[in-house]
């Protein structure tokens, strides 16, 4: 995954409390001018670089006009936090020109939507800008007939919309490392998000080109300067859900999530996921790219490597108290996300005792198969110690493993599927810190 | 990596079932030319736009071009286009280390380079030719993608000095870490 690998020598943590910062300049832009929108109420409300400056009583000024894109308040400051693989510093300081990830601020999101400005992105040589009315989709190789679609002509298809997580395999690699800095939620479970994708069926394209006998593994590639390409095993489970997504959200794909077109393979790992898709190519074996054999493969402790490991196993994060927040005495509701590749998440549970003991928490309808799910359990603090996680069951029965049963068997050098049981510890002032229990 | 006969001979059955009632209903509207699974979207795409598109190489050589590299073109190209961000020998970085590592996959420090983790020299072709430079990607002609695998193979002690790097040579060499891939075995951690 890293393409820049080269060690830091302040290690993960590093210069990460200045990129925490939202900078006044965000903060400023996107604010209505008040003083502007009383002198032109006919015309549409232009933004200004000025200071936000409530009103004393927001009910005895006119409020602003409607607009044709909605923004968020400006007293929202929640953001993504840039990345460059593991043990690069967090954040959009200096190492800024390195990044080719963020993560989704998982502390601030309510419910399992993630909005699509948050999130998370991971790019192989940037964001591409593509005319759509330029961009085509080949289907060839193994098939009847080699057939070209527009995006007019896909998003003319009979259509379907499904809310599912999409993960990055690499999400949560700075774990396997021995030290546990001191992270948010968002530094060490960020590279997960949940949308409502919309698109056409995979195997309704496939239906039209027609698959020829020993078609068996696809070749997905991106318009993008890396030629993302990989190689996608034609399952029964790929051909029922695999989709050929345009939408985000209600909207057209965002260009970080690969506008206008990309694959969408429910529960597998983000990368195979290929954004600005151009073509599919049908073949009798995988095509061997670099993504799928020197990179997004998980090294062992005996030297082999797992290879096409695309399923997202079960896993289960609290957002909340949780890394770097400060609690109070008192009443808190513990809130987390539990989601699983292989399904429905069928039951979370939480610990306040580091695993001693475990209460079943309270899961949030909608409980969709390969979906972020909400989880939620009231806890009154009383000020002592205590050590927070949650670990959860899908349908298969699988169980989210502790740390230490997942490194028993892959060791501390797999990079990729890191699942285990997370422990976010509550000092006795209050602070949450993320810690290895 | 196969064994997903059984689904995709269902899918051919739909396949032609789908043609067939296409067909059918193309005899019953006297001919109308309704084709793509009956919806009448897309349209068939040229030998001449496949070719322009189909620049991925398989581990067998297929979609390999004509032209050849030797390690001493290469050592200029690499110079010339890659020092810069993978270092003089390939070693030195900032961006990914290309050379060595052999031995160190066991290791508390295994270092992943196409001599140590690279399954198949194709690959090299594949990836060099679409997204390399980094920034400038596609622009290598064939000579020169062939040229800097065979001074990376030659780096990685894998061919010989004097080696010649074409779509007949590159299938054949064999990467030290070939076989070291498993399918994935998940669910791999007991429950307890």
């Amino acid at each position: 995954m890293p393409r820049n690998e080269k060690p830091t020598a302040n290690g993960p943590a590093a210069d990460y409390a200045p990129d925490r910062m939202v900078s006044r300049r965000r903060f400023l832009a996107g604010t209505v001018s008040l003083a502007g929108l009383a002198a032109t109420t006919m015309i549409i409300p232009r933004l200004h670089a000025q200071e936000v400056k409530p009103p004393e009583d927001p009910m005895r000024v006119p409020g602003a006009l409607p607009r044709p894109y909605g923004d968020r308040s400006p007293f929202v400051k929640s953001a993504r936090v840039g990345g460059a693989g593991p043990g690069a510093p967090h954040g959009w300081g200096e190492n800024a020109p390195n990044n080719f990830n963020s993560w989704t601020p998982l502390q601030d999101l309510h419910g399992i939507v993630t909005p699509s400005s948050l999130h998370f992105e991971r790019h192989h040589n940037g964001v591409p800008l593509i005319d759509p009315a330029r961009h085509r989709l080949l289907i060839h190789g193994l098939v009847n007939r080699p057939m070209i679609f527009s995006l007019d002509e896909l998003e003319r298809f009979p259509a379907v919309s499904r809310i599912a997580f999409l993960e990055c395999s690499g999400n949560s690699h700075d774990l396997w490392l021995p030290n546990a800095p001191d992270f948010t939620v968002q530094d060490t479970h960020g590279l997960t998000s949940t949308s409502e994708w919309t698109g056409v069926k995979l195997s309704t394209l496939l239906e039209a080109v027609g698959v020829q006998r020993g078609a068996s593994w696809m070749l997905a590639e991106g318009s993008d300067a890396a030629g993302m390409d990989r190689s996608v095993p034609l399952t029964d489970e790929v051909l029922q859900e695999a989709m050929i997504c345009y939408g985000q959200n209600g909207e057209a794909l965002r260009p970080e999530q690969g506008y206008p077109l990309r694959l969408f393979l429910p529960g597998y790992e983000g990368n195979i996921n290929v954004k600005w898709l151009r073509r599919l190519k049908l073949g009798a074996a995988p095509f061997m790219t670099r993504e799928e054999t020197s990179k997004y493969t998980d090294l062992m402790p005996d030297g082999k490597a797992y290879q096409f490991s695309l399923v997202m196993e079960a896993k289960s994060v609290i957002t909340s108290p949780s890394g770097r927040q400060q609690i109070h005495p008192g009443f808190h509701e513990i809130r987390g996300l539990a989601w699983s590749g292989r399904g429905r998440v069928t039951k979370a549970e939480v610990s306040v005792d580091s695993g001693r003991t475990w209460q079943l928490a309270r899961l949030q309808e909608p409980i969709l198969p390969k979906c972020h799910t909400r989880f939620l359990l009231p806890w009154r603090w009383n000020g002592q110690e205590a050590v927070l996680q949650s670990r959860c069951t899908d349908e298969t029965g699988y169980v989210q493993p502790t740390r230490q049963e997942l490194v028993k068997v892959r060791g501390t050098k797999s990079v990729f599927h890191y699942n285990a049981i997370q422990s976010w510890g509550v000092e006795r002032d209050g602070r949450v810190r993320h810690i290895y229990a | 990596m196969d064994g997903y006969g059984t689904s995709m001979r269902k899918s051919l059955l739909i396949g032609i079932g789908t043609l067939a009632i296409g067909l059918a209903w193309c005899f019953w509207t006297a001919g109308s030319a309704e084709e793509g699974g009956g919806y009448g979207l897309g349209r068939t795409a040229t030998d001449e736009e496949i070719r322009a598109w189909n620049i991925d190489v398989s581990p067998t050589g297929e979609g390999l071009p004509s032209g050849q590299g030797t390690v001493k073109q290469g050592a200029q190209v690499f110079a010339a286009k890659c020092a810069m961000c993978h270092g003089p020998t390939g070693t030195e970085g900032p961006k990914d280390r290309l050379v060595g590592g052999q031995g160190t996959l066991t290791t508390a420090k295994p270092v992943k380079t196409i001599g140590s983790y690279w399954p198949y020299a194709t690959t090299l072709y594949d990836f060099i030719n679409r997204a390399m430079p980094f920034n400038a990607p596609g622009s290598l002609s064939p000579d020169e993608v062939y040229s800097v695998i065979a001074w990376l193979l030659y780096q990685n002690g894998i061919v010989k000095e004097d080696a010649v790097i074409d779509a007949r040579t590159l299938p054949l060499v064999q990467m030290p870490n070939r076989n070291g891939f498993i399918p994935d075995p998940r669910p791999d951690v007991p429950s307890r």
